[in-house]
C-alpha cells in the first residue's frame, strides 16, 4: 500500500495521456453511450513494445487470450465508464465466462490451477488492453485476495467460498486498511469480538475497493486486543464474509476519486456487524501470517497492472513521436524525444524481470522450501514499488511529450522544454 | 453411421492486424511479426465444434496444420476452441507448400484418417489463393460446397448456404464432402482458460512431409513481391457538381 498513491498517479497520468492525444486528433464525443465491439479476429498490436522472451507458452497464451476479450472494450468504454463511474460489469462477466477469475485457484473447485507468474500476466495485460488499473481492479481483488483462502481455508470452507466466485455469480473485495493503520497492519484496530456462533465487528476500514458491487469480503480483524498479545504478529484474524449492504452494522461511503473512477473506493464502517464464526479461515489470532500470502500475490499483481499501464503510454508516446510532425519533421527524429522515451523503456523492461521474478519465487516457494517468505516478501515488495515507479516515469514522459506539443496546457504551452 | 470424423485443416499467417512490409531482397514479406490462426480457420473449427453442440452426431474432429515449428500453436488454439486432437506436418524452410501440395497432403489425411466432412477456409489471408478446398474435393471426387454461410446436416445429408452475388443460394449435397467457410458462418469463440489447460493435454502428432510421400514440388515460382504503389493526394472539390464533374473529367461515370 506504500506504493498506492504512485500507482494512482500512474492510473490517472495514462488516463491523461491517453485523452490528451485522442482529444488533440480525434474529438471524442464523451456523451455518446460507448457499445461494447462485437468479438473481431485475433488481434495484435502493430508494434510489439515489451519483449516477449523468455516468457512460458503458459504466460504467452494468457497474454493472447485475454487480450482478445480485451479488445473488445475500446479506449472510449473505459472513458466513459470512468465519466461515469460505473463499475466494467461486462469485462468481469467476460472474465468469468471464460474462466479467467479462477486462474490461479484449485481445479478441483472450477479454477485453472496455475499460478500467480500467470495470474500478474492476466492483468497486466488487462492494465495495457486501455482498461488501465480500473479495468485491472475490477477483478484483482477475486484473483489475489482468494489465495489465502484457498490455502487455509478448511475443505468444506474452500467449496462453500470459492467455486461461485470463480463463476462470477459472487465478488469479494478485500478488507485490511484501516485510517492511520494502512501501512502498519500489526496495530489494526477493528475488532472481531466472539458472541456465540457468531463474531460482532466493530471499526472502520477505508480504500475497499469493488466493495459497492462486491457481496464478500477478506476481512483482517483484531480478535485479541493488542494490549494481550503474546507475539505482535498474532491477534489479527482473517474471515471470508458475507458482505451484505442491508445487515445492520453496516455503512459504506463512496469516496471520490480523480481516476480509476469506473471502481469504486469506499470507507466501510462496522457497528456490531454480525459475520458467522465458520468464516474463519484458519486459526483464530493467525491472520497476520495468513493475509501475507494474499499480499505478496496482490504485490505482484499490482505490479503487472502497473506495467500495462506503462507500457499502454509508452506505446501511445512512441506513436504520437512517429506521428506529430513538427518543422516539417516526426518529433520522434528529435533527441530530447527519443532519450526520455528510451530510459523510460529500459526502466519498464527492468521492472518487468522484477515483477516476474517475485511472481516465480511466490509461486515456486510453495515446493521449494529454500525459498523463504521473506524472500518472496522483498521480491514482491521491490516490484511493485519498481514497477510503479517505471509506470510513472513512462506515464509523465508520455504525458510532458504529447502536452508539449498540442500546446495543451497554459504552464508549458509556449515552447517545448524536451 | 458412427459420427462424423471431421477434419479441420488450420494454416498459421501473419495475424490480420498486423502490416505486412516487403522485405529487403523483395522475395516476400518480413514474416518475423505476429502471427495467429488465420482467421477463416476459426470459423472453420468453430462450425465443427458447432455441430457437435448441436446435437450432429461427431465423432471426432481432427485439426491439422502443416507449416514451421510454431504452426504447433495454431493447432493448440484449434483444440482450445473443441478440436479432439491434432496432426502437425512440420515443414523445413524451403518445404513450402502451394495449395495443390497441400490439397495433395490433405487427401492423403482423408484417407488415413476416414476423414467424411473437411471444412477449412475458404482461403488463407496470407497467399489468398482460395483454391486449396476445390482442388482437395476435385482429387476426392467429393462434393463441394464454397464460402458456406450456413451449414446443416442429418444423416449423410448436408445442406449448405452461400452468399452469391445477389442473393443466397441453397445447396444440398451427400456426405462424405468438402465445405470452405465464409465470413458469416458464425463467430468464433474465445478459447476458455480450462479449455486452453485441457488442450494442452490433447494429442498432437508430429509428422513430416516424407511420412506422405508425396510430390510436393513447388509449380510456380515467385518473380518479385512489392510494396503498391503509394497513394496520391486527393483533391476538394467545391461542390457536387465540381464532385460530378470531376468523376466525369476522370471516366468514372
Amino acid at each position: 500500500m506504500a506504493s498506492k498513491l504512485a500507482l494512482f498517479k500512474a492510473s490517472l497520468l495514462s488516463h491523461i495521456a491517453c485523452r490528451s492525444v485522442h482529444r488533440s486528433q480525434i474529438q471524442l464525443p464523451c456523451h455518446v453511450p460507448v457499445t461494447i465491439a462485437q468479438r473481431g479476429f485475433a488481434v495484435s498490436s502493430r508494434r510489439r513494445l515489451m519483449e516477449m522472451s523468455g516468457f512460458t507458452t503458459e504466460q504467452m497464451d494468457v497474454r493472447e487470450a485475454v487480450s482478445k476479450i480485451c479488445s473488445k472494450y475500446p479506449d472510449e468504454y473505459w472513458a466513459e465508464h470512468d465519466e461515469s463511474g460505473v463499475y466494467p460489469h461486462e469485462l468481469h462477466a467476460d472474465l468469468a465466462k471464460d474462466g479467467w477469475i479462477g486462474i490461479a485457484l484449485p481445479e478441483e473447485l472450477g479454477g485453472a490451477g496455475l499460478g500467480i507468474s500467470e495470474a500478474t500476466m492476466m492483468l497486466h495485460t488487462i492494465a495495457e488492453s486501455g482498461a488501465g488499473i480500473a479495468g485491472a481492479q475490477s477483478i484483482h481483488a477475486n484473483v489475489y485476495a482468494t489465495q489465502p483462502v484457498a490455502k487455509f481455508a478448511t475443505p468444506e470452507q474452500r467449496h462453500r467460498m470459492l467455486p461461485k466466485l470463480i463463476a462470477g455469480e459472487t465478488r469479494t473485495c478485500f478488507g485490511v486498511t484501516e485510517p492511520n493503520t494502512g501501512l502498519e497492519t500489526l496495530k489494526l484496530k477493528t475488532t472481531a469480538r466472539k458472541d456465540g456462533d457468531s463474531y460482532l465487528v466493530s471499526g472502520q476500514k477505508i480504500w475497499i475497493s469493488s466493495a459497492q458491487v462486491a457481496t464478500k469480503m477478506v476481512l483482517l480483524a483484531r480478535t485479541t486486543p493488542l494490549e494481550e498479545v503474546k507475539k505482535p504478529s498474532e491477534g489479527l484474524s482473517l474471515f471470508f464474509v458475507d458482505l451484505d449492504k442491508s445487515a445492520p452494522g453496516l455503512e459504506l461511503k463512496r469516496i471520490k476519486k480523480m481516476g480509476g473512477r469506473a471502481i469504486d473506493a469506499n470507507e466501510i464502517f462496522f457497528d456490531n456487524f454480525k459475520i458467522s464464526a465458520d468464516t474463519l479461515i484458519g486459526k483464530e489470532g493467525q491472520g497476520f501470517k495468513i493475509v501475507l500470502h494474499g499480499m505478496n500475490a496482490e504485490r505482484c499483481l499490482l505490479a503487472g497492472e502497473a506495467l500495462g499501464i506503462g507500457y499502454a503510454a509508452l506505446k501511445r508516446a512512441a506513436n504520437y513521436a512517429n506521428e506529430r510532425v513538427v518543422f516539417g519533421r516526426p518529433i520522434g527524429m528529435n533527441q530530447g524525444i527519443q532519450h526520455p522515451l528510451a530510459s523510460a523503456y529500459m526502466h519498464l523492461e527492468a521492472a518487468k524481470l522484477a515483477t516476474y521474478h517475485a511472481a516465480r519465487l511466490y509461486d515456486s516457494s510453495t515446493e521449494d522450501p529454500t525459498i523463504t517468505q521473506h524472500a518472496v516478501g522483498i521480491a514482491c515488495n521491490s516490484a511493485k514499488y519498481l514497477a510503479a515507479e517505471a509506470a510513472f516515469a513512462a506515464c509523465e514522459r508520455a504525458v510532458s511529450g504529447s502536452v508539449l506539443c498540442c500546446g495543451g496546457r497554459p504552464e508549458i504551452g509556449c515552447g517545448c522544454l524536451d | 453411421m458412427s459420427g462424423l470424423r471431421i477434419l479441420v485443416p488450420v494454416k498459421r499467417v501473419i495475424d490480420y492486424a498486423v502490416k505486412p512490409r516487403v522485405n529487403r531482397t523483395q522475395t516476400g514479406v518480413d514474416t518475423n511479426v505476429k502471427h495467429s490462426m488465420n482467421p477463416f480457420d476459426e470459423l472453420s473449427i468453430e462450425e465443427a465444434v458447432r455441430l457437435r453442440e448441436r446435437k450432429t452426431p461427431v465423432q471426432e474432429i481432427l485439426a491439422f496444420s502443416a507449416g514451421p515449428a510454431k504452426s504447433a500453436d495454431i493447432i493448440r488454439t484449434a483444440m482450445a476452441m473443441g478440436a479432439d486432437r491434432g496432426i502437425h506436418v512440420q515443414c523445413n524452410e524451403g518445404e513450402e507448400l502451394e495449395p495443390l501440395g497441400v490439397a495433395k497432403l490433405l487427401k492423403k489425411v482423408v484417407e488415413g484418417e476416414k476423414s467424411d466432412l473437411v471444412i477449412l477456409g475458404k482461403q488463407s489471408i496470407d497467399d489468398d489463393a482460395a483454391q486449396t478446398g476445390q482442388m482437395l474435393a476435385g482429387l476426392l471426387g467429393w462434393s463441394q460446397a464454397t464460402q458456406a454461410s450456413k451449414v446443416q446436416i442429418e444423416g449423410d445429408s448436408v445442406t449448405v448456404v452461400r452468399e452469391v452475388d445477389g442473393g443466397v443460394e441453397t445447396l444440398k449435397a451427400k456426405l462424405p464432402m468438402v465445405i470452405t467457410t465464409d465470413l458469416r458462418l458464425n463467430e468464433p469463440r474465445y478459447a476458455s482458460l480450462p479449455n486452453i489447460m485441457k488442450a494442452k493435454k490433447k494429442p498432437l502428432e508430429k509428422k513430416t512431409l516424407k511420412d506422405y510421400g508425396l510430390d510436393t514440388a513447388p509449380r510456380l515460382k515467385t518473380v518479385k513481391v512489392t510494396e503498391p504503389p503509394a497513394r496520391k493526394g486527393g483533391v476538394k472539390v467545391d461542390d457536387v457538381d465540381g464532385m460530378i464533374s470531376k468523376l466525369k473529367e476522370l471516366g468514372a461515370l
